[in-house]
């Protein structure tokens, strides 16, 4: 049978893209950040997950303001790399697990979690850039990978209970699966951050440790984190850490957190990743 | 419908109603993420922007980058950042414009960005 084991929470911040794409990496800028990544992807060498799955949001590239679903599962065999004004970035697409994921989406739906299912997708730096900071710059991404796209654009996001409970949800899904996959979780985006009005740039650091630290060890309690204190406290952009709930409702509630790094800044947001093993 | 948000300095919520506002505005604004359309409004700003059935006054932002006034008119920050690019503005340049900070802004960031110490409530903004 299939089972998940492990969790992985990633900012999605579109400079690391680039420093990646552009060979940057290793600059006064964002070298410390590229440090802080050095482990993960040593840790996912060893980890080798069959699958992953990815949540993430789509910046109005596959969803403009025509459609907007609150969870889409994507289902297709392949996802392109998007062109999000400046040219696709220069990394291999992204290929599906089609079973799998046809699979997820009817065992979600009778679990009351009425998603919606994309059977074509393209792939923006949300989904992109979480896999160049977990598996760097190899020719082929070396699994498959099921995308759950969460709108956090348009207010309001799903709350983080519900996020939560669509990542148990999930997990059942996933270890009801006949196959022998090992799959890893990711929840991406994030931290602090806030890019538009006057009050851009805001940070705020000890409420993102104090975010993590409830992810971990008290995600009951963090997932009970109103959309008022995400706005106020972590910016308007920081609501989409809802995502990192998905992540943690499909781990065991007790895990071991094997990794821990935040950054300030790249770009205009705070840079948070965890990596978390199943116990 | 209660907006819990609306007391937050500095800050618009893309919320249902700013969504509805500004559904055509933001239409234009993505529509900028491809080549060939850039290219259209470039050589037809006005005719261009027409197509887009958006107010006179979002109509007017647009066309004279009132980056602020947008968000406030229904533009939502991923959508009138594809505007700013097409105009060679990236995300932080972009936020230095809409903060008034200019240059100043990216050295705030690498300092550590703007505290949340006296920026969570509009009565905390005198001046504003």
């Amino acid at each position: 049978m299939a089972y998940i084991s492990s969790g992985v929470a990633c900012s999605h911040v579109p400079a690391l893209g680039v420093a990646s794409d552009k060979g940057i990496t290793g600059d006064d800028y964002y070298g410390p950040i590229f440090k802080g990544f050095e482990f993960s992807k040593e840790w996912m060498e060893k980890e080798k997950p069959d699958v992953v799955f990815l949540v993430y949001n789509d910046h109005c590239t596959a969803f403009d303001a025509r459609v907007i679903p609150t969870f889409a599962l994507g289902c297709g065999t392949e996802y392109v790399p998007a062109d999000e004004g400046w040219g696709p970035r220069p990394v291999p697409v992204v290929k599906g697990h089609r079973n799998l994921s046809a699979h997820i989406a009817q065992s979600l739906i009778l679990d009351e979690f009425d998603i919606t299912i994309m059977n074509e997708m393209e792939v923006d730096h949300g989904l992109t850039v979480p896999m160049t900071m977990m598996f760097g710059q190899p020719d082929e991404w070396p699994c498959p990978v099921v995308p759950l796209a969460v709108n956090v654009v348009q207010y309001p996001a799903p709350l983080g209970r519900r996020c939560f409970a669509l990542g148990k949800a999930i997990r059942r899904a996933i270890e009801s699966y006949g196959e022998d996959l090992k799959v890893c979780v990711f929840g991406t985006g994030g931290m602090s951050h806030q890019l538009q009005h006057k009050r851009a740039g805001l940070i705020n650091a000890e409420w993102d440790a104090r975010f993590m630290d409830l992810l971990v060890n008290e995600p009951d309690k963090g997932s009970q984190i109103e959309h008022i204190e995400y706005l106020r406290e972590a910016g308007s952009e920081g609501i989409e850490l809802v995502m990192w709930y998905v992540m943690r409702g499909a781990l065991n509630d007790n895990v071991e957190e094997i990794h821990r790094f935040y950054h300030v800044p790249a770009s205009n947001t705070a840079v948070g990743h965890l990596i978390l093993e199943n116990r | 419908m209660s907006k819990p948000y609306s007391d937050i300095p500095g800050t618009i919520v893309f919320d249902s109603d700013q969504a509805a506002e500004g559904y055509y505005l933001n239409q234009f604004c993505i529509s900028l993420r491809l080549a060939d359309n850039r290219e259209l409004f470039r050589a037809d700003p006005e005719g261009y922007i027409d197509q887009y059935p958006m107010t006179a006054g979002q109509r007017n932002a647009a066309l004279n980058q009132e980056w602020n006034l947008l968000l406030e008119l229904g533009g939502n920050i991923y959508y009138t950042s594809k505007l700013a690019a097409y105009h060679g503005i990236n995300f932080q340049q972009l936020a230095g414009l809409m903060t008034g900070m200019g240059e100043d802004y990216r050295a705030m960031m690498v300092g550590g960005g703007r505290s949340i110490e006296g920026n969570r409530y509009q009565s905390e903004w005198e001046d504003e």
